[in-house]
């Protein structure tokens, strides 16, 4: 296997508020190998979200990127000048959204905003143009692409937008893309046509895909891994497979217990006590502490993250089972 | 069955508000929207006492619609709801505390500029269940029951994490002491954590005040884990409807077969982690519906009488009732 594609380092990215400093991505490390699909889970405010934006440069003010490393193909993103980074920004990386209303433009035909975007790191005629994006419409399925060209994106049903939104950051065959949360809008039938696509559409093109989500099933059925987010941390990491089965994080244990089809029909569910902390006061040591029934009063402290082959956790008491005794 | 909650034969459309020149205009052949949208069509289902029916479906089938004319929210266009006998409804107004609702989002569902207790106090206080010298006594109590501390009477919603909110929400509904409650969602906005505390809560309340509930929801999973029946909409129509083990368990309708295997299904101990397939094509616009069979387009077992006839609702299988020309080779498809 080649190296990775995107190599993350102890990112941290806070925001200077003037409540406190919200940690809102605080020590996130990660490797993407080309082609490869990485899901990030975990719920709102644990900081899956800025951390996708935060790879593509995009947080704003009052935050900002204060440590860590993004290095994609061997370039460190972090040292780049705002110039710089928008020459990458939809050639090498993209994103796509949750919301695909909020993310076109309504007073443009779907035609004159992809030209756009080809436009913004390519020189192309309008025939050209109007080829490759009908190209790509026809790959994320929809149908008499070079006709709909010409429709706005009122015209569409909201599942067909959000192929759009990810044709358009499919234009330059990014190394990367980062996916926000794409499906959460959209029915579960046309959620299942896309999670499909993407899968093949990631294959085909060896695009490395950063899926962000709440739902643990959604992720797993594209992710080969995972990384599980809470309070701004990764407090576990490592293949889709495994982490599922034998979680070692109590609060990915109790996060995936929680879930009502892993439940007898009616019989009260498996429940995190508890709320997720504020990040403007965070619990001294390990956030997950309050609500966790494997602390002790070793997690007054933080813990580091510690890796086993594959696997990392962060946490001084993980769960651990018979037949696999950590020494 | 002894029936609780009847629905009998529930229509309702939702037309455009034409003005007298639209209409004019409309008359002489100029481009206005004068076709309505018949958001629930012909749907008649039962609820027995202390029963939770799921009502499930994609987004405009018109599950929530059926939700707000069984709560009295909405007058239905034809057809009537009865709870225990006596109608919800009379000349388009509500007549009955009966039927609560508790709705999705409990951030807009809670007025911002009302302490907590008094939005929890309001109604029973204006319907005689506790005057406002023992209001104070009546909404402690609630807020125990919910798992919410009495001395936050005195908060503003903002002041609540939004599982809180829905525990608010919950307590309002309840005070109004209705024997049915009419869930629209709600645990849709929470986080997966906080979900799961409240569809607990959820459990113990219904059977402790043996509640008959009408619970919607576009998370199969929730609805298949709080209900005994389940309804399943499309378009307007109800497509099948029982009880929920067997409508999931081996679907009668091949529409509820296609959005079950649509969910994407954690399945731990398989090789195949998790579980899911796709139906080609999207809902149709419900201005236009498709003629016969509203899913005879995406119809996998689709014929000519599919786009001919609407099918009638018979019975199938398993206690349950099932719209479907096709529904005895869809069941002995799933039995191969």
């Amino acid at each position: 296997m080649s190296g990775p594609v995107l190599s993350v380092r102890n990112l941290r990215t806070h925001f200077f508020t003037r409540a406190g400093v919200v940690k809102a991505v605080d020590d996130v490390s990660f490797d993407l190998a080309p082609g490869e699909i990485m899901g990030l889970v975990g719920e709102s405010g644990s900081g899956k979200t800025v951390t996708g934006f935060s790879l593509l440069g995009l947080v704003d003010e009052p935050g900002r990127i204060v440590e860590g490393s993004i290095k994609l193909n061997g370039t460190e993103l972090t040292s780049l000048s705002d110039g710089e980074l928008r020459a990458r920004r939809g050639r090498d990386i993209s994103m796509i959204f949750q919301d695909p209303i909020a993310t076109l433009n309504p007073m443009l035909t779907i035609g004159q905003q992809m030209k756009l975007a080809i436009d913004a790191h390519e020189r192309l005629g309008k025939r050209a143009a109007d080829e490759r994006a009908a190209e790509l419409l026809k790959q994320v399925g929809i149908p008499s692409a070079a006709a709909r060209l010409r429709s706005y994106p009122h015209e569409f049903s909201g599942g067909m937008r959000q192929r759009v939104a990810i044709a358009i950051a499919l234009l330059h065959r990014p190394a990367v893309i980062v996916a926000d949360e794409p499906t959460t809008a959209l029915d579960v039938s046309i959620q299942a046509q896309i999670l499909f696509q993407m899968r093949d559409l990631a294959a085909d093109m060896g695009t490395a895909l950063i899926w962000i989500s709440h739902d643990l099933a959604v992720v797993s059925s594209l992710a080969k891994k995972l990384a599980v987010m809470y309070a701004g941390r990764i407090v576990e990491q490592g293949p889709t497979a495994s982490l599922l089965r034998d979680p070692r994080h109590p609060y990915t244990a109790g996060l995936i217990a929680s879930l009502p089809a892993m439940a007898t029909p009616g019989a009260p569910l498996a429940q995190i006590p508890g709320t997720t902390p504020s990040l403007l006061s965070l619990p001294q040591g390990c956030p997950f502490a309050p609500r966790c029934d494997h602390a002790t009063s070793e997690c007054n402290m933080a813990p580091e993250i510690t890796f086993k082959g594959d696997r990392g956790w962060r946490c001084f008491n993980p769960i651990t089972h018979g037949n696999e005794v950590t020494s | 069955m002894n029936t609780f909650v009847n629905v009998d034969n529930v229509s309702r459309l939702f037309g455009p508000n034409l003005t007298t020149g639209e209409k004019i205009a409309a008359k002489l052949g100029a481009q206005v929207e004068t076709r309505a949208v018949r958001a629930v069509s012909e749907v008649s289902l039962m609820v027995a006492k202390g029963e939770t029916l799921g009502l499930v479906g994609e987004s405009g089938c018109g599950k929530s619609t059926l939700g707000r004319l069984i709560a009295g929210i909405l007058a239905p266009t034809s057809g009537n709801v009865m709870i225990d006998g006596a109608p919800v409804m009379e000349n388009d107004a509500k007549v009955t505390n009966r039927v609560q609702t508790v709705f999705q989002d409990p951030f807009a569902s809670l007025d911002p500029r009302m302490k907590v207790g008094d939005t929890v106090s309001e109604g029973p206080i204006a319907h005689g269940l506790t005057s406002k010298a023992t209001a104070e006594t009546y909404v402690a109590e609630w807020f125990e029951r919910v798992g919410l501390d009495p001395v936050w009477v005195d908060r503003y919603p903002h002041q609540f994490s939004g599982g809180q909110r829905q525990r608010i929400a919950i307590a309002r509904a309840l005070a109004m002491q209705p024997d049915v409650l009419i869930c629209d969602e709600p645990v849709a906005s929470l986080d997966v954590s906080i979900q799961a505390q409240i569809i607990n809560l959820f459990l113990e309340l219904t059977r402790d005040l043996d509640l008959t509930t009408v619970f919607i929801s576009h998370d199969l999973s929730v609805v298949q884990h709080v209900s005994d029946q389940v309804a399943v909409m499309y378009l307007g129509r109800i497509v099948e409807l029982g009880p929920v083990a067997q409508v999931f368990g081996k679907p009668a309708h091949p529409y509820t077969d296609a959005l079950f295997s649509s969910v994407p299904k954690l399945v731990l101990d398989a090789d195949e982690l998790v579980r899911f397939d796709t139906i080609e094509g999207e809902v149709p616009s419900p201005l236009s519906p498709p003629s016969g069979c509203f899913f005879h387009p995406r119809c996998p077992l689709a014929t000519q009488v599919c786009s001919d006839d609407a099918p009638r609702m018979q019975s199938a299988e398993d206690k349950r009732d099932v719209a479907c020309h096709h529904f005895e080779e869809q069941l002995a498809k799933l039995s191969n």
